[in-house]
Formats: structure tokens, sequence, C-alpha cells
């Protein structure tokens, strides 16, 4: 979350902190490839041109991408409160239900244009209520937040299977999916955007929720930083006795925070489901709310920063399958190893070289910028 | 002239814009008690943090015995002999004394032979100095004058043979500050050098041997303390003449504007804090509330404030009752015209992450004014704030500055101009001048006389026992949650001090 009290340019903090973690991210994962005896630097080669050297691959990346935006903001907006929603999963998966009824009912005699608000309403209600849940209870029991969201994400996949092997599957059918949406539950395809840069995008899913999830990332900016919910919520996320102070019902804050959080996460649904597969398949979440916690750490929980980091998941979700295509040694369990290195260096261990770029910095400028007890300790 | 534990020599450092120290040689003698003084914000602290490895000078050097030294660390300066205490403990909550001094320093894997080592240097420190803690009390039990003489153990038991002091009675109580001296005293004696940081010109006088000034990052005079009075000291901080006494008229007492009747709070941890507290506050007068810290001041004015709820009791303001078990909110408080300044304002008054135009809304970002629709109307939220940053002279004058890298002083003004400004009817005042310099005190008394000769009603909580007899028009004594007794402004500091320690009034009368 934030670093009051560390100060680094902003470029640095922005840009060279996650540039240098995405570097030993890419080496060590550059000895695992040498190690099943490929070429690392062919096989990154593949990466890149497999993400973003055809139409197809880029529509293929930013359609991961704007999975990943979704739930990478679902993530952010409840780190600014000071909660840690690990429920993205559970949430984004109740989100398909919401979109699903929605086309479901409304998708064979409405347009897109008329189903999408409905649908966006379906998901992003779906997903907040799956939030209000552990919300409530951290809220007023004090349960801790990691573990019931944790906890909600089997619920939802268990209620999931649940219908969708029973409720929602066509009596026919022996898959456990819905049935295909009417024309009206089918979101239209972004290849026009592409090919005016006049590139080929042939099957790629890339699909009018990217537009969404670009504003939606707009939108959380200015909820954050120019509402005065946005001020409620980090101020309860720096100080619970600021807000205390400042008469900000801490119940209603987190309550308020996790339900939009888990809008966001639901809101993520419109994407596979409306807008690729035109129907809600088993686990079509797939991981991207867990992605979602590691787009939000090293995009600093910001909006800009999380498309960025959204985008670059998305390449190596697009560019990691084309490998796994390509080099025969590398099975599609390799890309998730790669995967899961750029996660621990850009996520998990974000801060792991930020005190020697500080010190670096310090010795350049010759004023040291070290996070300091004492500017904060001092004189009370 | 005897030789120099510690010489700086053009010691120079800059923060941004801020110019912190600036070309600064001093020169401290072995064996000493040496004091610094200066504005908030002078640059005090900066300069004990160069020496203690937390910052790096931007030029200039560090001699220690005469040695030139380079303290890239607090390791470093540890290994050069020096020593730190922290106005903000360091120290590990639920570990006993003994296994915070022998952190870090543990000596082997397997902690047998370094605890018997701890114990037995302990013990020795503790027959030296009058630095008596029990080895195996853990930190959290202990009161606040305790924990910092951990924190000297600690720093003793590392071989410091120049210790730092950064304002260190901030959190102490008269006794327990005497009790400091004294062990400052015997460190002295022998052979350790002391330097000491604080806004209190009495401790100065009381304790040190030499005395330097600094003012906006430069050093301005050493002197040897019995050579100057505190007036010429303050006039050297501030560069002015400095009024140290309060200058105030008679108090017009109108109509009450605040009761608060048989009131009962617990504490968090569920024991009774407030035990059927009764009094009146009227308009045009400032009543305080004397005590030591932690007899349930703070959690009758948090209870007031709407912050903390009662087990019982009523609470009016203006004629109008305030729901003091139940609901009430201190946002709606303050709508009312209640307005608060909370003792701590690191974490309650503030947003130290917050920038400085922020933290001028907190609690009012309610206000229409501030406001466009659900929106934050920004220009006006800074357009209010340089207003403020102006009145107050708040410096530095920038509303957008994070507001953790303002200084103490400057930081409490940040608060008292947002709570004083928005003309309240009722004003609660907790520690106001705490870590503030005496220019500033001045200034801040002034407003909370001028906020009660305007009409509003004031109460007043503070520590020093000196505010609140040269502010209070009637003085409640607070001991162990009970009000134990009234007097007023003219009782003598042995009166109250008895009081305060809980002796009976109609005992301490006779
Ligand atoms: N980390 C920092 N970043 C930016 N400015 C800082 C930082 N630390 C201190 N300053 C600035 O440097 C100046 C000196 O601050 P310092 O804390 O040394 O003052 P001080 O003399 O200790 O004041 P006080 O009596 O209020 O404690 C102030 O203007 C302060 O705002
Ligand atoms: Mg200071």
């Amino acid at each position: 979350m934030s670093q009051p009290f560390a100060k680094l340019p902003a470029w640095a903090d922005y840009g060279l902190i996650p540039l240098v973690n995405l570097v030993v991210a890419f080496l060590v994962a550059g000895l695992v490839v040498l190690l099943v005896g490929e070429n690392p630097i062919q096989a990154a080669g593949l990466m890149v041109k497999g993400a973003f050297g055809s139409g197809e691959g880029i529509g293929y990346t930013l359609y991961y991408a704007t999975n990943f935006i979704f739930t990478g903001l679902c993530v952010a907006v409840a780190f600014h409160c000071g909660l840690f929603n690990i429920g993205g999963e559970g949430q984004a998966y109740l989100g398909g239900l919401g979109v699903s009824l929605a086309c479901l009912a409304f998708g064979d005699f409405l347009p897109w244009w008329l189903t999408f608000p409905l649908a966006i309403l379906g998901a992003a209600l779906a997903g907040a209520l799956w939030a209000l849940i552990p919300a409530w209870l951290q809220a007023r029991r004090g349960s801790h937040i990691v573990i019931t969201t944790i906890m909600f994400n089997f619920i939802a996949a268990s209620l999931m299977v649940y219908l969708l092997v029973g409720v929602l599957k066509p009596l026919a059918s022996q898959a456990p999916e819905t049935r295909v949406f009417g024309e009206g539950g089918q979101l239209p395809q972004l290849g026009w955007l592409l090919q005016m840069f006049g590139l080929q995008v042939r099957s790629a899913p890339l699909n009018v929720s990217f537009l969404l999830a670009l504003a939606s990332a707009f939108v959380v900016w200015v909820l954050i930083w120019r509402t005065r919910i946005g001020y409620e919520i980090r101020t309860m996320g720096f100080s619970p006795r600021a807000a205390d102070y400042a008469g900000i019902s801490q119940t209603r804050i987190i309550v308020i925070t996790m339900m939009i959080s888990g809008a966001l996460a639901g809101m993520m649904a419109l994407n596979p489901v409306m807008g690729a597969q035109h129907r809600m398949q088993l686990d079509f979440v797939s991981g991207a709310g867990f992605v979602g916690i590691a787009v939000a750490l090293m995009g600093r929980s910001h909006p800009v920063g999380i498309v960025l980091a959204a985008i670059l998941f998305g390449m190596l979700y697009q560019g990691g399958a084309e490998i796994a295509f390509d080099m025969p040694n590398i099975s599609r369990d390799m890309i998730v190893i790669i995967q899961g290195l750029v996660i621990l260096f850009a996520g998990a261990l974000e801060h792991m070289f930020r005190p020697a770029i500080q010190r670096l910095f310090g010795r350049l400028s010759g004023s040291d910028l070290r996070a300091t007890p004492i500017a904060t300790g001092e004189s009370h | 002239m005897a030789e120099a534990a510690i010489e700086l020599v053009g010691i120079d450092k800059r923060f941004g814009m801020v110019h912190a120290n600036r070309d600064i040689h001093l020169r401290i003698e072995r064996g000493t008690i040496h004091g610094i003084i200066g504005e908030n914000g002078a640059g005090k602290s900066t300069l004990m943090s160069i020496l203690y490895g937390f910052y790096q000078a931007d030029r200039g050097e560090i001699r220690v015995d005469g040695k030139k030294v380079v303290i890239a660390d607090p390791n470093a300066a540890i290994a050069a002999g020096i020593g730190m205490v922290h106005q903000h403990f360091m120290l590990v909550e639920n570990f006993t004394v003994l296994e915070n001094v022998m952190l870090g320093v543990e000596g082997a894997p397997l902690l047998s032979k370094g605890i018997a080592k701890v114990r037995a240097e302990l013990k020795r420190l503790e027959e030296d100095y009058e630095l008596e803690v029990d080895p195996d009390a853990l930190i959290e039990d202990l009161p606040l004058g305790l924990q910092q003489r951990v924190e000297i153990l600690k720093a003793l038991y590392r071989g410091a043979d120049i210790l730092i002091l950064d304002e260190p009675t901030g959190v102490l109580t008269p006794a327990e500050a005497d009790h400091l001296f004294r062990i400052l005293r015997q460190l002295k004696e022998q052979g350790k050098t002391i330097v000491l940081i604080t806004h209190k010109l009495r401790e100065i006088k009381a304790v040190t041997d030499n005395v330097s000034v600094m003012r906006q990052g430069e050093i301005v005079a050493t002197l040897k303390t019995a050579d100057a009075s505190v007036e010429e000291l303050a006039e050297l901080m501030v560069g002015r003449r400095v009024l140290l006494r309060v200058e105030k008229g008679e108090a017009k007492p109108g109509a009450v504007k605040l009761t608060v009747e048989n009131l009962n709070v617990r504490d968090s941890r569920g024991c009774p804090a407030v035990d059927h507290v009764s009094f009146e506050v009227r308009a045009g007068e400032i009543v305080g509330i004397a005590g030591v810290a932690g007899n349930g001041q703070s959690e009758l004015i948090e209870t007031i404030a709407g912050i903390r709820r009662a087990v019982s009791g009523k609470v009016t303001l203006d004629g109008l009752a305030v729901d003091v078990t139940g609901k009430a909110n201190p946002a709606e408080l303050r709508q009312r015209g209640l307005a608060h300044v909370p003792e701590d304002r690191h974490h309650m008054g503030l947003v130290l992450a917050f920038d400085e135009s922020e933290n001028a809304i907190l609690g009012y970002q309610d206000d229409k004014h501030f406001l466009k629709g659900p929106f934050l109307d920004v220009d006006a939220i800074r357009a209010d704030a340089e207003a403020k940053i102006a009145q107050y002279d708040i410096r530095p004058a920038d509303a957008r500055l994070k507001t953790a890298n303002f200084s103490g002083g400057n930081q409490q003004k940040i608060v008292l101009a947002r709570e004083l400004e928005r003309d309240p009817s009722v004003l609660i005042v907790a520690q106001p001048t705490r870590g503030v310099d005496v220019g500033a005190i001045e200034f801040i008394h002034r407003r909370i006389i001028e906020m009660r000769d305007a009409g509003k009603a004031v109460l007043l909580v503070s520590v020093e026992l000196d505010e609140i007899r040269s502010l209070s028009d009637r003085i409640l004594v607070m001991f162990a949650g009970r009000i134990v007794g009234e007097c007023g402004p003219e009782a003598s500091e042995g009166e109250i001090g008895l009081l305060m320690a809980g002796v009976e009034q109609k005992a301490a009368a006779e």
C-alpha cells in the first residue's frame, strides 16, 4: 500500500522499481527455461511476439488484461481502506451469475446495448452482495476479512457448481454450463478497433467490456481521490483512530468499500461470459481474482498502474500460451511457474529492492531518502 | 577547555526546498550535559538524526573523540559509542525488559549465556545509575517513564558513551522527569556525555551545563547555561521577545454551555476510567482539568466528543442532550458547535500520510463548503488550507506537503487552525502545546484566551500544571477517574500537586 514516509521521485517509484522487479523475475524465469533445455532468449522472443506480434495476439492480450483490470481495481479499492480482499475470485464467479441471469432473461429480445447495462448491474450487484457478508462480519464481529473472503471463494465455487450442473443447465445438455445467450446477450467484439491500425484480429475475443474496464479505472481514480467517500476510505485505511475522530463510521465505510470492491470483481465476469463465450461455463474465472492481487500490488493501487500491470499479465497469459505451443519442452505448467515468478517478484516481493534503490538515490542526490522513523516519531 | 566528545564541522542538510541544517559547527564537551533548543522546525531532530546515522549530511564531518567518523547507519553510531533514546520508544511490547535489552546483541544462537550476561550487567547498571527496572517485567505493563528507562539501559548496554535524548520529557509526569534528570546527572558523573533536546527551558536550566540555540537551521549561539536567563534563551530562539507569562483579563462567564453529570466510562480493557464525574463549563470561561496522565482525562474528553461510549451519565451541549451512552457521533457534535483538539495528534488528530490541505478538513469532510455534490471541491479545500497556513504561520507554507514532513509544532498548528477557525461554541483542547516551541506556545495560548473572550466555553486538559494554572479560570483536578477537587487559578502548585497525587481536598487544606 502507500508508503507515506519513503520519498523517491515518482518515476523511480512507479517506473524503476517495478521494472527492476520485472527484470529479476524474467532472469529467474530464464534460468528455469534454461534448466529444461530451451533457449530463454528465444522463449522471451516468442512470448513478446505471441502477445504483441499480431492483431490476434494483441486482441488476446487485451482480453486477458480486461479481466485483470477489474480484479486489480477490486483489490486496490479495498487496500485503500486497509482491507485485504482475497475474495475477488468468488465475487467474480458470483458476478457471472448476475450477468447470466440478465442475459438469459433479456438477451433474446433486447438489443445488446440495452442488455449490457442490465448485465453490468447484475454483475456488480451479485459481486457486491457476495462481498457484503464478509464485510459485515469484519465490521461487526471482527472476523478477519482475509479468512472470510477465502472461505467465501470456496462457498462460491460449490454454489456455482450446484447451479451449473442443475438449475442453469439446459435439460438436454451434458456440459455444466448455461445455454448460449441470445443475440442481445452477446457483446460486440472490438476487432474493428484493431483493424483501424491495420491489424488482423481473426478470432480474438476482445470486446466492449475492455472499454468498460478502462472507464472503471477512471471512475475508481475519481472515487478514491476526488470524492468524499474516497476521502473517508483513505482516512480509514491510514488511521482508523483518525476515522473515529472524524466521525466516520468504521462499519459503514468497511461495508461500502467492500461492496464497491466486490462490484468491481463481479464486473470482471462480463468479459468472458457476455463478451467471449456467450454463456457461463464452469470455472470461467480461472484465477483472475488472485492475479488481481499481484496486479494491484504491482500497480501500487493506482488505476494507471493497474491498467499497465494488467496488460503485462495479459501478455504473460497470451505469450505464455504461445510458448507452450511452440516449445515442446515447455509445458503449460512451466508457464504457470513463470507467471508465478512474476507474481512473486512484482507482487509479493514488491519491496525487496526498494531499500537498495533508495540508498542508491540517497547517495546520488546527496540526501537521504530512507523511510524515516524520526520524521514521524519526533516531537509530540 | 575539556576535550570534545563530539565535534560537528560544517554539517549541512537539505530536504528538497527546506534547508534543515546550515553549516553547523558544534562542540560537545566530554562529561557534560549539552542542551539544544530551538523553534519547531529549527532542525534539531534532523541534526541528531545525522549524528545517529538516520540521515546522511550533504556536507560536513563528524568527529568523535577527535577522530573523523562516517556514520552510515545506526549500527555505525552504536559502534562509535553513540546511543539514542527515541521519543517514540522502539521496544517490543510483548517482550520482557531483559529480552528487549538483549535484542540484536544475543551473542550466541542459544540464549542462556546471553541472558546470564545481560542479567548481571543490568544489575550493575541499576546500582550505578539508579536505573531500577524489573528485568522480567513485560514492556506493555510498564508506565512510560520506565519504558524510557529501558531505552536508556539498551543504549548503555551497547556501550554508549554519548547519549542523545530527543524531547524525553514530553510523555513523563513531573516526578518521572525529575527521576530522569537524576539519572542523567549520575551518568554525567560517570563521565558520559549527554545531548538533550527539549522545549522546556526550565529543564535546560535545571540540568544542562551548556546550551546551543538553533534557529532556521543554524546554530545562533552556544553558551554556558549558568550565564543565560530563561528569558534570554527564549529571545535567542525566536529572535524576538517572548511573553513567558500569559496575560489575560477577568473572565465573564455567561450561560452554561456544557454540562457533564455523573458520567461513568470504562477504558478499552473494561476497567472503570471515569468515575461519577460531574461539572459544567460556561460561555466565556476556561475550565482546566489537571491531573497526572492516565487518570481518565483521555476517556473523559473522548466521551464528550462522541468518540467513546459511556456506561452511564448525561452530557448536554448548549442545553441539548448528547447521547453519550448510545449514538453520539463526532461529526454530528461538530455540527452542533463542538470543536476538539485531541491529545494524540499523530493517530487521531491528523492522518500523517495526507497532505496538509486534506488534514485541514478532517472531521469537516461533510461540510458543504468543501464539496460539490459527492465530489471534493479541491480548489476550495486548498484555498481554505492556504488561508489557515497564512494566519497561523504554518511552516513550510505548502498546502500540498505531506503532513508527516512538518515538524511537531507545525503539525499541532494544523490541528489548532482547523478546530479553532470554525467558530465553535464549545472547545475541548487536550495538551495544546505538547512538543511546541515557546513562540508557538505564546501564540496558542493567546488564541485560546481570545476564544474565551469571544464567549466560547473552553475545556482544557493538560498534564502541564503551569499551563493549566496560567490559562484556566477554574481548575478541576482528576485522580483515578474522579474529580477530587476544584480550585481557582490562584491555588498554589503544591496544593494542586497534592490533589493530583490523590490526597483529598479537605486533608490537603488542613
Ligand atoms: N523527511 C523529511 N522530508 C522533508 N522535510 C523534512 C523531513 N524531516 C524534516 N523536514 C523539515 O526539516 C525542517 C527541520 O525539521 P526538524 O524535525 O529537524 O525540526 P525540529 O527542530 O526537530 O522541530 P520540532 O521542535 O518541531 O521537533 C522542518 O522544516 C521539517 O519540515
Ligand atoms: Mg524535533
